[in-house]
């Protein structure tokens, strides 16, 4: 298959921007560049879908038809972006609301998590202790017994 | 068969139900489940050893050869006999067993008749695949079981160990059975084992299927989830860790020995490892003071033996087997009972503290003795029987020649040793008066089903000592299917003075040399427990685990987002960048610079709006940039023949600006985020480098491409069997229409979100629909044409004076209907022409949304006086139904029909039953669109309203009163 040059390097700028974008802290922001990045991948539909040809409807004009797979495959992907826009955009508003910022902070749980394995602090895993901290099998008796 | 199982299941569910409506009699009537099993078997007898055995198929899964198929066969049938008795008797001494109060007593019912039945299953299914799905479901039925009292920790801790033991054992047994079936070609194991297949693959397959076998039952070195699952309750010990769960994996052996039993990896694997579970279970049997650990180490040692003689693949080891399998069920099953009822009883099971229980309790105690003396081998109990028939048969094989057997056959007599040490152990602790030592208070004298389970289990043992020559016939028939020697094994008590009796002789003497030297044994085993164990191995094992999935989580995971999706990309990038380096990189060999020049022109707009929405610092200039790519992006849709994704990418276009819009006028006009100079220069150099790879992998990837395309064909099957000429339209309500489905899913569940995301409180939502229904009862007023109203729209009057536009409401008036229509033609047309379901709704959408702009939320409730909930259920609704009620007209799911029908007037009419599917779509894309409008439009203009209003108190005085107009907004 004959690639078009022109349509991968447009795809290649919109994600390139869409990943700039992307990168930034702010949501509203992210979102934007989530929308290039969904045109670019788009476009890359097109790309797969070959050499250019009239609109996949039979009996509608003459000459080669345009591969009609991944048109279907992005439609529902378009309209799957507008919900997720509507959803992010919530998302934004009420981090909006209640922080009158839609920056994403660090998450502290992750941080947490980081600090543990820096410390090799094992103290949560059910094996903590070493090998004879586990109560031996069977020392605690069936309970269903005990009466 | 079927029914069974489906009684089984039935009962399962029910259990927790009869649980709270009967309390522990429950049990009884659970019991009827497996007892009900072992009914049929008895009564499908004669069927069972007929040439044509009992069997049922059903396929299920074509694709992978699965087919729900049961054979029972000879093996099956002495299988379901043990499954559902010991499962019957079990159950029934469970109604004794708990308190009315045992917290979780309806799972536990629930859980343990769902393990009868997975186990029946396991037994009599044909198909490899079917007995790997009952093979898990009993790994995870007795996970739940042996966690039965989640809050202790030994519980917890022994559940997970038994389950990841068995659940490694089981993935390798998947690998080896699809292994074997797609060499034999075939998963139906009787088809595999009539012509068993050879070679590496089979060898590998075989290797694979063992581990999973041997595993489940607690052979070395897997043998230490066993006696850690005694923390189950004692009932769950005697039924799955004793009677069925871990003779699956004997089953498995026995099943497979017939017809593998001559691969290379077979005898060495099976020997080898029995006859050292043998030994080790029986050695670690001795030191303990547990009854109930001692009964599990000699279980994992009879299970060592039980995988000897039913791997070893000859006429006389199969026999041996089943007989043995058979006597183990009924003296394990009584024994752990009997432990179950002390510990009842007397709240304790160790040895050193149980005292006088022999003379006090004169009919468990001759039961229980009964029961030792079949595990210890004693005549004339059936554990004598075969336990002589196991010599016997090795004793032939050594003769003849063979040093293994020879050597198999010092193992089973010393584990036979051990065995009666260990039994004189259980016996001489638990029940005599010692001195020293006062009575062992009881608690509860034990009654009812606590002694009569386990004293007719042990007369069964008595029994079927000197009945065992009329078992033999029923249990030839799977020993049958496999060579024999010249000397065949027989059961029964009297063979005559020779070699195995000798044996046996030998063997009980020196057992009780051992239990009089049991002082000197036991500072033997003193000095030998510190040799590291397998459950040391199992603990390091996870601990590493846990680790390693600590510093790898602390270290890729370190709680910035735009850090984690850096680290995504940038693997994307080095992943793709080291192919390249390693492999080269193949140009394609002809390229196409742009397909017209009009392409160049959109490319140019797009590239400069994506640089700019990348520049701006401000969040609408942003917006705007990034909707400009898209409108170029559905020009490139245009330019290149894709008319239907050109239409859908417009209409999602320009309903996303206008809800980018509705939301951002909350926001700061400017971006709040003011990044350094150097993470804008990092950002920069991956985006350049994301760029640059998705270019290079586009060129590459679509230059390499010779397949023809996936569609081709797809213009003469989507006219024939679509119905439609649009093919994208007929892909989307056909083709894939599953795909569709799902995505509708998606959009429900997003919008969904929206909506609780915004409407935080639930009263919130109470007034929503308030407003709603009273929209409804307006509507219902209207009688006279609107024009004569004051009112271009049906609400107009409610939005401010200062904000009105006329021009927008005269404009609204006269388009919103045509719009609509033109949604309806687009929606029916869609299959044959530009349109369907998504962009007919995606207009009605932006017919909503002019209506909104022009009247505000009142106007929106009043041109669709429902939630959109309402609209989009009965879209997903419709969409399934379709799907379902292509099944019940005998279709497949999601098939379409196509009638042509004439009508008067209108001529020939086409109609094609996916219309409905796309009216489906159309629906949940009306109510995204009325969601996000009600939710991000309409919802937000409250809050930004009562701001206002908060504002305008708090500059009056907070104490004042709310202006009437206030009042109004805030109703």
């Amino acid at each position: 298959m004959t690639p078009d040059v022109l349509l991968c390097v447009l795809a290649g700028v919109l994600v390139g921007c869409g990943v700039h974008l992307l990168l930034a802290r702010s949501v509203v922001r992210a979102l934007l560049g989530f929308l290039l990045l969904g045109n670019g991948i788009n476009l890359l539909f097109v790309v797969a879908a070959g050499p250019r040809g009239r609109a996949p409807i039979v009996d509608l004009g003459a000459g080669p038809m345009a591969d009609p797979l991944p048109q279907a495959m992005s439609l529902t992907a378009i309209v799957i972006t507008l919900a997720m826009t509507g959803f992010v955009l919530a998302l934004a508003h009420r981090s909006w609301q209640l922080r009158r910022s839609d920056l994403v902070e660090n998450d502290p749980e992750d941080a947490r998590i980081g600090l543990r394995a820096l410390a090799n602090d094992m103290s949560e895993s059910d094996f903590h202790g070493g090998v004879d901290a586990e109560p031996r099998p069977g020392e605690d008796p069936d309970p269903g017994g005990a009466r | 068969m079927t029914l069974l199982l489906l009684a089984h299941a039935v009962a399962a569910v029910a259990a927790p139900w009869l649980v709270r409506v009967v309390g522990r009699r429950a049990f009884w009537l659970l019991a009827a489940a497996p007892a009900a099993t072992a009914v049929w078997a008895l009564a499908q007898t004669g069927a069972a050893h007929s040439d044509t055995p009992p069997r049922i198929s059903w396929t299920w899964v074509p694709s992978l050869d699965l087919r729900l198929s049961f054979l029972l066969d000879p093996l099956a049938w002495l299988m379901c006999l043990v499954v559902g008795g010991v499962g019957a008797a079990v159950l029934v001494y469970c109604a004794a067993y708990f308190d009315e109060d045992e917290p979780g007593l309806g799972r536990f019912a629930g859980c343990l008749t769902g393990f009868a039945g997975a186990m029946l299953g396991l037994v009599a299914t044909d198909d490899l695949l079917v007995l790997f799905v009952f093979w898990e479901a009993t790994t995870v039925l007795s996970y739940l079981l042996i966690g039965h009292r989640p809050e202790t920790k030994a519980a917890r801790s022994a559940a997970t160990e038994a389950l990841v033991v068995t659940t490694f054992g089981g993935l390798a047994m998947l690998l080896g059975i699809v292994l074997l079936g797609e060499a034999a070609g075939t998963y139906q194991l009787s088809e595999v084992l009539a012509a068993p297949p050879t070679g590496p693959v089979v060898e590998a397959a075989l290797a694979c299927i063992l581990v999973g076998a041997l595993s489940k039952s607690a052979q070395v070195p897997f043998h230490f989830w066993l006696p850690g699952a005694m923390a189950a309750p004692t009932p769950v010990s005697a039924y799955l860790h004793a009677a069925a769960m871990v003779k699956a994996g004997i089953y498995l052996v026995a099943r497979l020995a017939p017809g593998f039993a001559d691969a290379d990896v077979w005898l060495p694997v099976v020997l080898g490892v029995g006859g050292l579970t043998m030994l080790i279970g029986a050695w670690r049997a001795l030191r303990q003071h547990d009854l109930k650990l001692l009964l599990a180490y000699g279980t994992v040692s009879q299970l060592g033996f039980l995988t000897v003689v039913a791997g070893v693949g000859s006429y006389n080891g199969g026999l041996t087997a089943l007989t043995l399998l058979l006597a183990h069920a009924l003296f394990k099953g009584c024994l752990f009972l009997v432990v179950g009822t002390i510990d009842h009883s007397t709240d304790t099971r160790d040895l050193r503290e149980l005292s006088g229980l022999g003379r006090r309790w004169p009919l468990l105690t001759t039961a229980t003795l009964l029961a030792l003396a079949s595990m210890a081998g004693v005549p004339p109990l059936l554990g004598f029987v075969s336990k002589e028939m196991a010599y016997d048969t090795f004793l032939t094989a050594a003769r003849a020649g063979s040093v293994a057997d020879g050597v198999v056959l010092a193992v089973l007599v010393t584990g036979s040793v051990l065995t009666v040490a260990y039994s004189a152990r259980f016996a001489l602790g638990a029940f005599p008066t010692k001195r020293g030592l006062d009575d062992t208070p009881v608690l509860h004298p034990p009654s009812g089903a606590l002694v009569g389970v386990p004293v007719v289990l042990a007369a069964a043992s008595l029994l079927a000592g000197p009945l065992s020559t009329w078992i033999e016939p029923w249990l030839t028939g799977y020993a049958g299917s496999m060579p024999a020697a010249d000397h065949r094994v027989h059961l029964g008590l009297w063979h005559g003075l020779g070699w195995p009796l000798g044996l046996s002789v030998l063997t009980l003497l020196l057992g009780a040399l051992v239990v009089l030297g049991r002082d000197g044994v036991e500072a033997v085993q003193q000095r030998l427990s510190r040799v590291p164990s397998a459950s040391t191995a199992y603990r390091v094992v996870m601990r590493s685990l846990d680790r390693l999935s600590l510093e790898v989580t602390g270290a890729v995971q370190r709680g910035s987002l735009p850090l984690q999706l850096g680290l995504v990309l940038g693997t994307l990038v080095l992943l793709l960048a080291g192919a390249v380096a390693l492999h080269g990189i193949s140009w394609p060999a002809d390229v196409l610079w742009f397909a017209t020049p009009a392409d160049l022109g959109v490319a140019a707009v797009a590239v400069v709006a994506a640089v700019a929405a990348v520049r701006s610092r401000r969040r609408l200039r942003g917006v705007f940039c990034v909707g400009v790519t898209g409108y170029a992006t559905a020009m490139v849709f245009v330019l290149h023949g894709a008319p239907d994704l050109a239409l859908t990418q417009v209409l999602v276009e320009s309903v996303a600006l206008v809800v980018l819009v509705l939301v951002l006028r909350r926001f700061s006009g400017r971006f709040n985020d003011d990044s350094t100079r150097r993470q804008r220069v990092v950002r920069t150099v991956i985006g350049v480098a994301v760029g640059a790879t998705v270019t290079l992998v586009a060129l590459v990837a679509s230059g390499a491409r010779d397949a023809p395309p996936a569609s081709t064909g797809l213009d003469v099957t989507a006219v024939d069997f679509g119905g439609g000429y649009n093919i994208v339209n007929v892909i989307l309500v056909d083709t894939r229409a599953w795909d569709t489905m799902g995505e509708l899913s998606v959009v429900l569940v997003a919008a969904t979100g929206i909506a609780s995301l915004v409407y935080v409180r639930g009263n919130q939502v109470h007034e929503h629909n308030e407003r709603l229904r009273q929209a409804r009862a307006r509507r219902r007023q209207y009688t006279r044409p609107l024009t004569t109203a004051s009112s271009w729209l049906a609400e107009g009057q409610q939005v401010p004076a200062e904000r009105r536009s006329v021009v927008l409401e005269v404009v609204t008036r006269l388009v919103f209907h045509t719009i609509i229509v033109w949604s309806v033609y687009l929606l029916l047309s869609g299959h044959n022409l530009p349109g369907g379901g998504f962009a007919a709704g995606l207009v009605a959408g932006l017919a909503l949304t002019v209506r909104y702009l022009a009247g505000g939320r009142a106007e929106l409730q009043a041109a669709v006086p429902v939630t959109p909930g309402l609209l989009m259920g009965a879209g997903l609704f419709l969409s399934a139904g379709f799907g379902f009620v292509s099944i019940l007209f005998g279709g497949r799911v999601l098939q379409t029909w196509i009638f042509d029908v004439s009508v008067p007037l209108l001529g020939k009419l086409h109609l094609v039953t996916s219309t409905v599917f796309d009216i489906g779509v159309y629906l949940v894309v009306v109510g995204l669109v009325l969601d996000v409008l009600r939710s991000l439009g309409g919802h937000l203009d409250v809050q930004i309203e009562e701001d206002q209003i908060r504002r305008a108190r708090l500059a009056r005085g907070s104490s004042a009163p709310p202006l009437a107009t206030e009042r109004q907004v805030l109703r």
